[in-house]
């Protein structure tokens, strides 16, 4: 056996053949992507550009450049009131996805068990696997919200003993489910209850439509036992430069930063760069996205309630995750058939577990010219049949 | 701008029953706003942003952004003299501004010497006019927000989690 068995047992996406169908047709409109539609802003495109120029291109510093994290700093100071000392509490990281499989890596032993409410992101299950850990999986339902509750974390723990931590990412993927600071104080009482860590994946949190965010570190109690963990790519719309941060306490993030230099080194210099100028003056920027999204998340959710595909309004986040109960498919059956009858993608819900069968995962991260089509076509699908 | 205003703005083939259904507001107040909006004067017109260069039609024409100097009339200022020099169908944009020269006019004409003409024979000569400079635009690259060469398609990948 020439694989690792811990990788051979790791599920493997059970769309991916789906997914590869996708990506090979031209033509499509697709509802199926998970990162923005827009290039990131000029301005920080361009200070990449000038620090390759000016021919900054080695190593940084393990922990990332002095004047990200100080910059860093004094964005979440500025932004949530929150305080972390750049030089002890703070990495930069390669996306959310290396901060988060760090921080699994870090915190874990062998059979820890990691509480994660679903649907999630595909890879929170995945990273705790890999990391040796076991995850709990909490289904949420579309009465809730898809929220969990903390009468669900509770039993959970109550039931499973050895909980070590506790998994959020708000607002979600693939539900764009978010949380009111009441909603984050009850689960943090829960938290405290049973003593456990808390790794929290906030990346869309600039795109929350109807409350402010509540970053989980800053509920009271939770600093010294949360890992926070946030980046660049959906509000800055920088995908691509992967990059990211974690902030937490100082045992976790220097055990995060061992892990780290070993692996990776350092997060790429000019993206690094590009950080800098997006926290120094993206703001706007941002807030210009967030008035779009907003705008099609509207015309989205209503769309497919008159279509008759009942969907929720989500908090956060550029998804909605409408049922399909309406046309008695399974949602691999239903995406695959609206792909090749009306050239729409879009992510059937099992992708996120086998309790979402009757969901899919649509994306708004696309102009609304592509989204009134996509509904129109959407619509004709169903009524036809 | 409010909402509504900004959607038009940027693509004014928005029907009013998708500004509502962007902005949240109810259809009927939407068709209220909009006509109360076109009525005040707010909404000028609706009007295809075209790119001329790419026609490849014979019909030419040429460009040219013309500082005027005046002396401003008593009792009316800049105004009444602005309104006599942008009656003229070849001046497309009239713009009073600070600085060095107080009017900056667009002028179309079929070709360098329409424009030369209209400056020498209709402008210069009006009264109040102290002077003027005629600038010939060679290219466009940027109008209102909109660049104007068609920028290379980066795909995106069609699905991604």
């Amino acid at each position: 056996m020439r694989i690792s068995k811990k990788v051979e047992q790791l599920a493997p996406s059970g769309i991916r053949a789906f997914f590869d169908l996708v990506l090979g047709m031209k033509d499509v409109i697709s509802l199926g992507v998970g990162e923005p539609d827009f290039v990131t802003p000029w301005h920080i495109r361009e200070k990449a550009i000038y620090s390759l120029e000016k021919g900054y291109t080695s190593y940084t510093s393990n922990k990332g450049m002095v004047e990200l994290r100080k910059e860093l700093d004094s964005f979440l100071e500025h932004r949530f009131g929150i305080n972390y000392d750049w030089e002890e509490e703070m990495l930069i990281t390669v996306g959310v996805s290396e901060g988060m499989d760090l921080a699994m890596r870090a915190i874990l032993n062998p059979g820890d068990k990691v509480v994660i409410p679903q649907p999630a992101y595909v890879s929170y299950g995945p990273c705790v696997d890999l990391a040796g850990g076991k995850p709990i999986f909490l289904e949420t339902t579309l009465q809730s919200k898809f929220k969990v509750t903390p009468k669900q974390i509770d039993e959970a723990c109550q039931k499973e003993k050895n909980v070590k931590a506790l998994l959020m990412g708000y607002p979600g993927n693939p539900t764009g489910a978010s949380y009111t600071k009441t909603e984050l104080n009850d689960i943090a009482r829960v938290v405290l209850k049973h003593g456990l860590l808390v790794v929290s994946d906030e990346i869309y949190d600039e795109l929350t439509y109807d409350f402010e965010h509540t970053p989980f570190a800053s509920l009271k109690g939770m600093k010294n036992r949360t890992v926070y963990l946030n980046g660049f790519s959906k509000a800055y719309a920088m995908t691509g430069f992967r990059i990211g941060w974690a902030c937490g306490p100082k045992d976790i993030i220097a055990a995060m930063t061992k892990i780290h230099q070993y692996t990776i080194m350092c997060v790429p210099i000019t993206s690094q760069m590009a950080a800098i100028e997006a926290l120094h003056s993206g703001a706007k920027s941002v807030a210009k996205m967030k008035e779009e999204y907003l705008r099609r998340r509207r015309f989205v959710v209503q769309s497919l309630n008159e279509i008759g595909l009942e969907c929720h309004t989500p908090e956060g986040a550029f998804y909605v995750f409408p049922s399909i109960k309406k046309v008695k498919q399974s949602s691999l059956d239903f995406a695959k058939d609206l792909l090749e009858k009306k050239k729409v993608a879009l992510v059937p819900g099992v992708a996120f577990g086998k309790f979402c069968d009757q969901y899919v995962r649509i994306s708004y991260a696309s102009s609304f010219e592509n989204l009134k089509e996509a509904m129109a076509r959407i619509g004709s699908y169903i009524n036809k049949s | 701008m409010n909402d509504i205003l900004k959607i038009l703005a940027d693509d004014a083939r928005v029907t009013p029953a998708e500004i509502a259904k962007l902005t949240g507001k109810n259809l009927a107040s939407v068709k209220k706003a909009i006509s109360q909006y076109e009525k005040e004067g707010v909404i000028i017109k609706y009007k295809a942003v075209i790119n001329q260069d790419l026609i490849k039609e014979a019909s030419s024409f040429v460009r040219a952004l013309i500082e005027v100097n005046i002396t401003p009339q008593k009792d009316v200022g800049f105004d009444s003299v602005a309104e006599r020099i942008y009656s003229f169908s070849e001046v497309k944009s009239c713009y009073l501004l600070s600085g060095a020269y107080d009017l900056l006019l667009v002028v179309e004409g079929e070709n360098i010497q329409t424009v030369a003409n209209f400056v020498a024979s209709k402008l210069s000569s009006m009264e109040n006019v102290r002077g003027t400079t005629t600038h010939f635009l060679l290219k466009k690259y940027k109008e209102d927000g909109e660049v104007l060469k068609k920028s290379g398609n980066h795909k995106q990948l069609n699905i991604s989690y």
